[in-house]
């Protein structure tokens, strides 16, 4: 592992490990606070540091966002190397430390927010990723579909650019030449009138006192090499031969092992523990009460999360045997009455009063639009509570002595759970070290750093470094869940069966703020939502409230188009008229899927088209019954997320989105009994498998416009074409999930 | 109390609880870290090894039950150091793994069936693979992957 230092990246040309720093430097004026006093020691201009080229020739890309599966960090490294006109076969990568030189805020902010001139791309999207950015605040996230379209288009592709033309300049003075007579490829500066070549790392150290560019002239979609090739992902050999590094793979000397259980009942406190009996087990070191922990995730602050109880031994399995030989009376604060029953009864007392409806948006006259109906088609749709049960358990290790403290974890923000370590810790922040690791999987838990602050707590009152493993069963009740929802709808269909007013009102909000709007031309548009929370916490999983909404507003449309007597595709694709680009997506899954010609008995198809986080994704499902039971077949996606920067990576985004999604459509249901977690794992949380997964065909459509994000995009629409689908082959109308409740599904 | 098991063709003593899982004495006692923890109930693969080439949940299987059998793990699955088993290759090929923790079980159940069934149909490949979770989604890929390496495997031993 390199060693990271603040000092490493103070200035822009400093030796680490051999090889030479180029950073993309900002001008005095336009720096954050973070970062004040380490300008202000040496007058260097530095921010951010993307880009180094060692003594061979090696271009490293430095990737400030994690490694979870979605293979980000390959895609970040093309979009510099395209730029730099690097030779791809010598472009190493690397994930930044934890420092508040990497944090995502400071390039949102840095490009978008202070007075910086920006490249003309930019300027289109401001909006929507600032939104993203301020949401970041501060914090080195890898999340909301955000790591290409926002680091990669303007932190990547500029850094790279700005490389490249410091090194021409600096070849240009060195053999006296003309700027615009030097050429670039794969890594070597050419000026051909004088016969001169040399590797980029001849001319590096020159480059590095050199103050970039913010605005380097980018290359042209036509003109690219290296982005949108399929390139292979540097982080796959080591994943087939386990040698991939997983927070769960850390060793430290002298290392033993925790396991924890919290309150059953969210926000519990412990009366007693009986630890007489673990206490006595071979290998138990110690029994430790944890307080409770008001953990904040990437969506703002928490309820508190309640007491834990860890227990510490020489072994994991000792460990977790000895905590099944506890007895713990907990306190649960009078929430263990609350069932799933009572948590959908309050939606639903909630909607039907109306308090404190807040608008997403309120457009046309509603009130006319159902006056002059001719049919009112009204429908109710709820979803469960979803549990994000990543295959990788939550663990980490953490060395905690005096003053310092050392952390190894798998997260989406290694700045913030740095900070949120050391405040648990009473350090400051320079006196934690935090190592990330690949995460085996993330989907939204990882962003929250409740576990990992467990960890350190544990060696600290042990004095000892402790590798803390949650079980599957704490995995699946100590969670972040996506929200149980419910959404009541309203359409007012014309003598042609258009709507011509859309009312809808749900509970249970987060964000993005736009996923429940539909992109359809209705006249009139009521749409809004009242806060029902119970005392189950909320988090983001993947897509956010775009999983939800997809399945409410693209279901709702369905039935309106069965209403209406017409075909569901057309019926989208007529309404669509403001939004060609909706509308080519649409088309290119419903042709791919062959839509319209005849599946035969006992089949059905359905689709659905969602613009999330940038991208838009239509997906047809077909399903056959077998002897009353639903099998899925085939998916056809298409999306449309820009620009593919690495079409085989972002189709297996698409794969895996869909089927987290459908998972989770068919099985996927957290219940509330007596104020807590019914399941607790895979046998009664379960996954789709091998042989219930259905094919998945993904086509990429390369609009050119303004790219958009992959690991989320491909979730939203799946659930609500599954349930079309089911409703085409069946007549049966599904308004809850998970599926499974209303129909069998073949195994 | 010391079991003896064969580990990746190396004998190897243990000293432990013989109720261990073989899958924490795999990663605590002998410092293989390749096979991963994902269920402890034997529902989801990750943990999966060859005990005498049978495909094997090791979060269920105590040390004592495999006393002086071969186990092999994910690092003993390539033939040598420089060379990838043919189902290695094919998961670089069709860019298999994701988050890549599941993979290390998914790559033993294959082998497991390979060596049984060196020409699976999708039904053979459902059945050896169903045990096995991918919350990344792959089992496109994975299917693909092993079709491709029975094709590589068969006219390697031609």
């Amino acid at each position: 592992m390199n060693k990271w230092t603040r000092r490493a990246f103070i200035s822009a040309g400093v030796v680490v490990g051999g090889g030479i720093l180029v950073g993309v430097a900002m001008r005095p004026g336009n720096r954050v606070a973070d970062l004040q006093d380490a300008v202000a020691d040496d007058g260097e201009t530095l921010v951010h540091a993307f880009i180094k080229i060692d003594q061979d020739n090696v271009v490293t890309v430095i990737s400030p966002h994690a490694e979870m599966g979605q293979g980000a960090q390959t895609a970040l490294a093309q979009m510099a190397a395209e730029e730099l006109d690097a030779d791809w076969d010598k472009v190493r990568i690397e994930e930044a430390p934890a420092l508040s030189d990497y944090t995502t805020y400071t390039l949102g902010r840095g490009y978008l927010l202070k007075d910086v001139p920006l490249p003309g791309a930019v300027i289109p999207t401001i909006d929507g990723v600032m939104m993203r950015v301020t949401n970041a605040l501060n914090a080195q996230i890898t999340g909301g579909s955000l790591s290409i379209r926002a680091t990669g288009q303007y932190g990547m592709r500029v850094a790279g650019a700005a490389t490249k033309d410091m090194l021409k300049q600096a070849a240009a003075e060195a053999w006296s030449v003309p700027f615009d007579q030097i050429e670039t490829e794969k890594s070597m500066l050419h000026h051909h009138a004088s016969s001169r070549s040399a590797p980029y790392a001849t001319f590096a150290t020159a480059a590095a006192e050199m103050t970039p560019s913010y605005t380097p002239e980018l290359k042209d979609m036509g003109d690219f090499s290296i982005i949108g090739q399929s390139v292979e992902r540097q982080d796959i050999p080591g994943k087939v031969d386990g040698t991939a590094p997983f927070a769960l793979d850390v060793r430290v000397p002298g290392m033993v092992y925790a396991t924890t259980r919290r309150a059953p009942v969210f926000g519990g406190t412990v009366v007693r523990i009986d630890d007489a009996e673990a206490r006595q087990m071979t290998g138990v070191i110690d029994v430790i009460t944890l307080p409770s922990d008001a953990s904040e995730g990437m969506l703002g602050g928490y309820e508190p999360t309640g007491e834990t109880v860890a227990v510490v031994a020489d072994s994991y399995w000792t460990a977790s045997q000895a905590l099944e030989a506890l007895t713990i009376e907990w306190d649960s604060k009078g929430r263990d009455s609350v069932t799933s029953e009572t948590i959908y009864a309050k939606h639903a007392q909630d909607l039907t009063s109306g308090a404190g409806r807040e608008s997403d948006l309120s457009q046309g006259d509603i009130e006319a639009a159902f006056d002059a109906a001719a049919t009112v088609i009204e429908a109710e749709y709820r979803v469960p509570y979803l549990a994000h049960t990543a295959m990788e358990p939550l663990n980490a290790t953490a060395n905690v002595s005096g003053s310092s403290a050392e952390i190894w974890v798998g997260c989406q923000n290694p700045l913030g759970f740095r900070r949120k370590i050391a405040t648990a810790l009473d350090l400051n922040e320079e006196q934690v070290t935090l190592n990330n690791t690949f995460m085996g999987g993330g989907f939204g838990r990882k962003a929250i750093p409740d576990w990992a602050v467990q960890a350190a707590l544990i060696s600290k009152a042990v004095g000892k470094p402790v590798q803390l493993i949650w079980s599957r069963e704490e995995d699946v009740r100590q969670d972040f869940y996506r929200p149980s929802s419910t959404s009541r709808f309203r359409a007012a269909l014309d003598d042609n069966g258009i709507p011509q007013g859309w009312q809808n009102t749900y509970v249970n909000k987060q964000e993005p703020v736009e996923a429940p709007l539909i992109p359809y031309t209705v006249a009139a548009k009521d749409i809004g939502y009242i806060q029902s929370p119970s005392h189950v916490p909320w988090g983001a999983w993947r897509s956010v409230d775009e999983s939800q909404q997809g399945f409410f507003t693209e279901s709702f449309i369905d039935e309106c188009a069965h209403a209406a007597g017409q075909d569901p595709y057309e019926y989208r694709a007529a309404m669509l008229s403001d939004h060609p680009r909706m509308k080519a997506v649409l088309d290119k899954a419903a042709e791919a899927a062959d839509w319209g010609t005849p599946l035969g008995e006992d089949r059905g198809r359905g689709i659905a088209v969602k613009e999330s986080f940038g991208s838009i994704v239509a997906e047809v499902i077909e399903v056959t019954m077998i002897n009353r039971d639903v099998r899925v077949d085939r998916v056809v996606a298409a999306i449309d997320a820009g620009v593919a920067i690495t079409p085989d990576g972002l189709k297996a985004q698409v794969e895996s989105g869909i089927i987290y999604a459908l998972t989770a459509a068919i099985h996927g249901e957290i219940t509330i009994e007596d104020g807590a977690v019914a399941q607790g794992n895979f046998y009664d949380y379960e996954a789709l498998r091998m042989s219930t997964a259905p094919r998945i065909e993904t086509h990429i459509i390369n609009s050119g416009h303004e790219i958009g994000g992959a690991g989320e995009p491909g979730t939203p629409p799946a659930a609500a074409a599954l349930a079309n689908a089911i409703f085409a082959a069946t007549g049966t109308r599904a308004r809850q999930l998970p599926l499974a409740k209303n129909v069998g599904f073949y195994v | 109390m010391k079991t003896t098991i064969t580990v990746n063709g190396t004998s190897r003593d243990v000293e432990t609880d013989p109720s261990k899982p073989l899958l924490w004495v795999i990663r605590e006692d002998l410092g293989l870290t390749g096979t991963k923890f994902g269920c402890g109930v034997a529902q989801c693969g990750a943990c999966t090894v060859m005990v005498d080439g049978v495909a094997t949940r090791t979060c269920v299987t105590p040390i004592d039950a495999v006393a002086g059998q071969n186990i092999t793990t994910i690092e003993g699955l390539a033939p040598s150091a420089d060379t990838l088993h043919a189902l290695q290759a094919a998961w670089i090929e069709h860019q298999v793994p994701q988050c890549g923790y599941c993979q290390s079980g998914q790559l033993m159940s294959a082998a497991a069936l390979l060596n049984d069934t060196p020409n699976p149909t999708d039904d053979d490949i459902d059945a050896a693979m169903d045990g096995n979770i991918c919350r990344c989604g792959m089992y496109d890929r994975i299917r693909a992957a092993i079709k491709t390496a029975a094709l590589t495997k068969g006219q390697t031993n031609e």
